[in-house]
This record gives structure tokens, sequence and C-alpha cells, in this order.
């Protein structure tokens, strides 16, 4: 077991999602994180250790990798399509209650504006990570993520912004659900956004790029 | 197509300063008839926008423009231009843009009528129609109140229209994250192209209406996305750079139907523009590092007609007001511009020398911006059979001189940004050269869910 579950922990680092995935171009041909995933279900694994010991490990490795500049986007995302594939398997399971996810991320834009590539990398990046991501899009409303709060107790909730003019509705949003629950944690970044900016606004978290916050979800979550 | 052969055929009459096609405004600036002017750009520090800070925000405009004007008396500045940039507020409350360009331009009038100092406006509405998701580009009431601001703020003593339109972005963005150069063509070339031709035939009507003029359009949102990206070492450079050449045919269209420019700051695709159609530009360099990082800050000078900062916040610096320091900057690179100018073609093209070779070599999209490369490039565009085969053709000849740039140990490069080399000219080639058998391909492949056909007339 050991060795399949090594195996898929290669296959989301590479990012070969099943046998008929061309990439990697080495690894052609080969079962992907989708067939071995179903092998390690068969074979007695369960949800969590494959999700623990295969998947994380694997989108564990990317990420060390992305942060030393050794790789780009492009194939970490395909490390998280690997592990999605995997998790298709696996979220029954999770769903049924068998099994547990690291924990939940609240993600979007806040009011007023319109920017989301940073924010959908950062969506991808936790989700990579074994998160479940509830993404709100943009021009969200402090009311929105007030409401999805309540939905979702236990999750962290992330706001970015890249305009001067909406870090004002940022610090708003950011009052509105500490004004509810202190002890919701809140991180934000963007473009303007800033250490400080962070400290005055009574924010958790300020992080200038998506490992940084995976980091910060890490410790909570352990 | 419309342009099938270049307006600058020859690297040696590309240079800054003058455009075949130069623009002379209402005061009296002449854009691209042998002077370069700059540009100011700005923005307003963290701030709500609404009723209540609004004679704040009027009174923080009418002081950026008058300081910036006063300064340029002090340093026997020839003339400006201002570009208003709305904030999202500014446009779907038309009401504020309008009022905040009447104070502008009164301003620039009183330094007109006092001193005789030339300054125009250049208003540029924010394209509020991604606000729906999927956005409706031909029937969202967005649009509505884009126009009505160009409308109305033209009357205002807007004199240069322009806009950073995001036809075709909801698709853009995923495609760049993952890299997939197919997804971007169809992005750009098909959808762009579409919602340009929908969109500039609207603004073009409204400037020959009042006698305005037609700036020109920028591929912000998609080429300095990708710019930024790589910047961060999100994504490859070269993958960037190809990025860069794509938007050149989807830009291209705002002229096509009519505008006149100056393209706008943001564009860096704008060199490619000049050489191809004659219209003059504006750039953005190093003077444009208080809004983003890029690898471009002195060889984005080389063709300027204007000279930009692209956005600085209305903070205050030691020396004063960001905006009016930004103003000296900009004005100090412009003097050495216009001392080259007076002293004939062989200094200009010495100075531009400078500004390319000190930058060309480090960066694959600096690379494609040197003037002989552009027209390389530019080149290979006008032979395309349509927008899409023109960004093909562009892209494929712009990663062939990268390459050989490469291999001749001339360009700087690194494994990890080589592997993308084979396997971009691999996608691109794939591009069919008919666009209805492209469409039909992408159409089993794109989102369907992302974006409305209809609202591209698709």
């Amino acid at each position: 077991m050991e060795e399949l579950l090594k195996q898929i922990a290669h296959c989301v680092e590479f990012g070969k999602i099943n046998q008929a995935s061309p990439y990697p171009p080495d690894m052609k041909g080969e079962d992907g994180a989708d067939e071995l995933t179903v092998r390690a279900l068969e074979q007695g694994a369960t949800a969590e250790e494959i999700l623990t010991d295969a998947l994380i490990v694997g989108m564990g490795k990317v990420g060390v990798k992305f942060r030393e500049n050794k790789v780009f986007v492009p194939q970490v995302l395909m490390s998280a399509k690997a592990m999605s594939a995997a998790m298709a398997h696996l979220k029954p399971l999770f769903a049924s209650g068998t099994a547990k996810r690291k924990g939940t991320f609240i993600i979007g834009t806040v009011q007023g504006d319109l920017h989301d590539i940073g924010k959908n990398l950062v969506a991808m990046m936790v989700e990579g990570n074994g998160y479940e991501v509830i993404d709100l899009g943009v021009d969200v409303e402090a009311a929105k993520f007030l409401s999805e709060a309540e939905k979702y107790p236990d999750a962290v909730i992330g706001l970015s912004a890249l305009l001067t003019t909406t870090m004002a509705n940022m610090e708003d949003t950011v009052k509105a659900i500490k004004e509810k629950d202190p002890k919701v944690k809140v991180c934000i970044g963007g473009a303007p956004v800033t250490q400080d900016f962070c400290n005055k606004i009574n924010a958790d978290l300020y992080s200038p790029d998506p490992q940084g916050l995976v980091e910060y979800l890490d410790e909570l979550a352990s | 197509m419309k342009f099938r052969k270049l307006a600058i055929e020859s690297r040696e009459d590309l240079f800054f300063g003058t455009a075949p096609s130069p623009v002379t405004t209402r005061r009296g600036l002449i854009i691209g008839g042998g002077k370069v002017y700059p540009e100011l750009n700005f923005t307003l520090p963290p701030m709500y926008i609404n009723d209540e800070t609004f004679p704040d925000i009027r009174n923080q405009y009418r002081e950026i423009v008058r300081s910036a004007l006063q300064r340029a008396l002090e340093l026997y500045s020839e003339g400006v231009v201002f570009e208003f940039e709305t904030l999202i507020e500014m446009t779907r409350n038309p009401s504020y843009g309008i009022d905040i360009v009447k104070v502008m331009n009164e301003e620039c009038e009183n330094y007109f009528v006092k001193h005789g100092l030339k300054s125009e406006i250049r208003l540029t509405p924010n394209d509020l129609r991604e606000f729906d998701r999927p956005p409706r580009q031909r029937t969202s009431g967005y649009l509505d109140a884009m126009l009505e601001l160009f409308e109305e703020g033209a009357k205002a003593g807007g004199d240069l229209l322009s806009i950073e339109s995001t036809g075709g972005k909801e698709i853009f963005d995923d495609a760049l994250m993952h890299c997939n150069i197919r997804e971007i063509a169809f992005a750009l070339n098909v959808l762009g192209v579409r919602d340009m031709e929908m969109l500039w035939k609207r603004i073009v009507k409204i400037a020959d209406s009042q006698g305005k003029i037609a700036g020109g359009d920028t591929a912000c949102g998609f080429g300095n996305t990708a710019m930024v990206l790589a910047e961060k070492k999100y994504i490859s450079k070269i993958f960037a750079a190809v990025v860069r050449i794509m938007t050149v045919s989807r830009t291209l269209v705002a002229i096509e139907q009519g505008a006149k420019g100056p393209d706008k700051d943001c564009g860096y695709e704008g060199v490619f523009l000049k050489a191809i159609t004659g219209t003059p530009i504006s750039m953005e360099g190093k003077t444009a590092a208080c809004a983003h990082l890029s690898p471009l800050g002195n060889i984005a000078g080389a063709c300027a007609d204007l000279w930009s900062n692209e956005s600085v916040q209305n903070i205050k610096l030691l020396a004063d007001m960001a905006p009016t320091v930004y103003f000296e900057q900009l004005t100090y690179d412009t003097r050495l511009f216009n001392q080259a100018v007076a002293s004939g073609k062989s200094d200009i093209l010495n100075l531009q020398r400078y500004m390319v070779e000190s930058d060309m070599y480090f960066d694959p999209q600096a690379f494609i911006l040197a003037p002989e490369n552009v027209i390389k490039i530019s080149s290979e565009i006008v032979k395309g059979f349509n927008h899409l085969d023109a960004a093909k053709k562009g892209a494929l000849k712009g990663l062939s001189l990268i390459e050989e740039a490469i291999m001749e140990g001339r360009l700087k490069s690194s494994e990890m940004e080589d592997a993308y080399i084979p396997l971009l000219k691999d996608e691109l080639s794939s591009i069919p050269d008919s666009e209805d058998k492209f469409i039909a391909e992408m159409d089993g492949i794109i989102d369907n869910t992302k974006y409305i056909k209809e609202e591209y007339g698709l």
C-alpha cells in the first residue's frame, strides 16, 4: 500500500491526471492519480490515508517547487487537476462522514471590485492543498460573507481587493465579520493591501502570495 | 483585416515623437507631430466614493490637475495630457465622472487662456460589463452607463476617448493561468475582436458627432496581466511575450473602426499598432513602476508619442503630492526625448538605441518590442487572412525570433522558459487558418457557461 500511495503522490506532484492524459510527456500511457486512487481504495486504503499520505504529500512537493520558482503556476494547476481526479473518488466518502477534509475556506473579491485572477489562483492553491473552497466570486457584499460564514462556522474567510478605493469595503467587511463573530479568522490579499493595512483593519493574516496563506491554514488546521 | 501593409516599413522610421498620422487636439497639441508630451495618470488614495465624499474627491482631482499645470509652467513644458481613468463608481454613476471631467477641464482651460499652456483630457471610462457573470457584452445596462459617460464626458471636456475593454476576459483569465494558448486565441482574437468591433463603432460615432478624438483601446487586462504574472514568476515570460503579440490584432480593431490615436499607455501592443497603422501611441515604462513592475522600463519609450506613468495614488511624498512628482519625472524624460528630436534623426536613433539595447536582451517581452522585431512581427500580422490568423502568424514569428536569440546566446532565458517554445509552436500551429473551423473546434472545449455566444454575435 505504501508504494501505491507513493505513486499517487508522484502523479499529483507531476500533474499526471489519468492514463489518457498526455501530460507530463514522460509518463504518457501510465496510470494517473485517477486510476491509482481507485486501486488504492479497492485494496483497502481509507480516504483519509489517500488524502493525507498521497494527495497532500504530492501537492506539498509541488508547492515547495513553486515557492522556489522551480515550476510555474500551470504545472501547479495540473497537479491540482490530478488531485481533483483523485478527490472525485474520495468525495462520496467525505460526504458520507466517514472521512474529513482539512478545513473550509470561503473566498471572494470585495464589493465594488471585479478583479479575480489573484483570487482564483488562491482558491485553486488552497483547494489543491486539501481544503474545501467556497468561492463567492467578485463584487461580494459583506452580508454574503456573513451568511456563508453562518453555513460554515469553522471556515476561514479570505478577502481580495485590487483597487485602493475598494480597500475601504474590505475594511467594512472585516468589521462586519468580526462584529458578528470575533473568532472567525479573516485573511486578506491584493496588490494595494499591506501588513499595516491588515493590522489597521484587524484582519488576521495578510499574505502577498498563496503559499503564505496555505501555510497559515495548515497551522490553524494542525 | 483592414490594414494589409505597414504604415512604417523601415525600422529606421519607427521612433519616438513622430507618427505618420499625427493627431491634433482642441488646444493645439500635435501628438505624433515631432514632440513627445507627458501623459499624467493618477488615482485616489484608499477612500469611499459616495455623495458624502464626492466634494473632497472633486477637489482632489482639481488640485492634481492644477498642481501639475503649475509645475508644467515652471518647467517650461509645452503641453500635457491628463488621463482620467474612472473608478468603478464614477462609471456606474456617470454624473460623478462627468463632474470630474468638468473640473479638470476648467483647470486646463484656465491655464490655456492665461498662459497658453496646452493640455487635454483623455477620458477612459472603465468597462463595467464584467460585473455580470457571464458578462452581457451587448445587452448589459452597464454598457449604457459607459456610453453615457463617453457622450456626456466628451461634452464636458474629455477630448480623447479611450477604454480598456474586456471582451473575452471571462475566457482569457483561466486560459492564462493554464497557459492554454488556443483558448487565449479564442478569447482575444475571436471574442475580443467581435466585442471591439461593436464597442468601437459606438465610441467612434460619439467622438465624430462631437468633434472629439477616438483615441484607442488597450489589452491591459490581457497582455499586462500576463506580464505581471510573469514578473511574479507565476507564468513563463516567453508565454507572456507571445500573449502580448496576440493582443495586437485585437487592439487594432479600434483603429479599423475609426479610432485615430493616441493609443492608450498601458497597451504595450501600441508600438505594433504604430508600425501597422501610423497612429501615434502613448507608452509607459520606468515611470510606471509606481503602478506595476515590468521588464520594459527603457525600451517602452523607444517609439512613444506620449510618455505616461500608468497610475499613481494621490498621496504626499517628500517633494510634493505624488502626481506632481510623477509629472516632473515624465517632463524630464520628455525633455530628453525632445532634445534628441531637435538634434535630428541620427540623434533620435542614437537615444533610441540606448533605450532598446539596455533592455531588449534581458527579457523576451522586451525583446519583441525592439523596433526591428516590431517591424518583422508586424509584417507577419498584416499577412493574416483574419484577426485570428494575424495573431497566429505574428505569434509564430515572435516565437522564432525569441528562439533564435536564445540559441545565439543573446537573449537571457532558462530551461524552464525554453521548454515553452516547442509547446507553443505546436499549439499555435494547430490553430486552423479558417476562423469558422477554429470556432467549431473550440465549441466543444470552452466552458460554455462562462460566456454568452449571442453577446459576441456568435
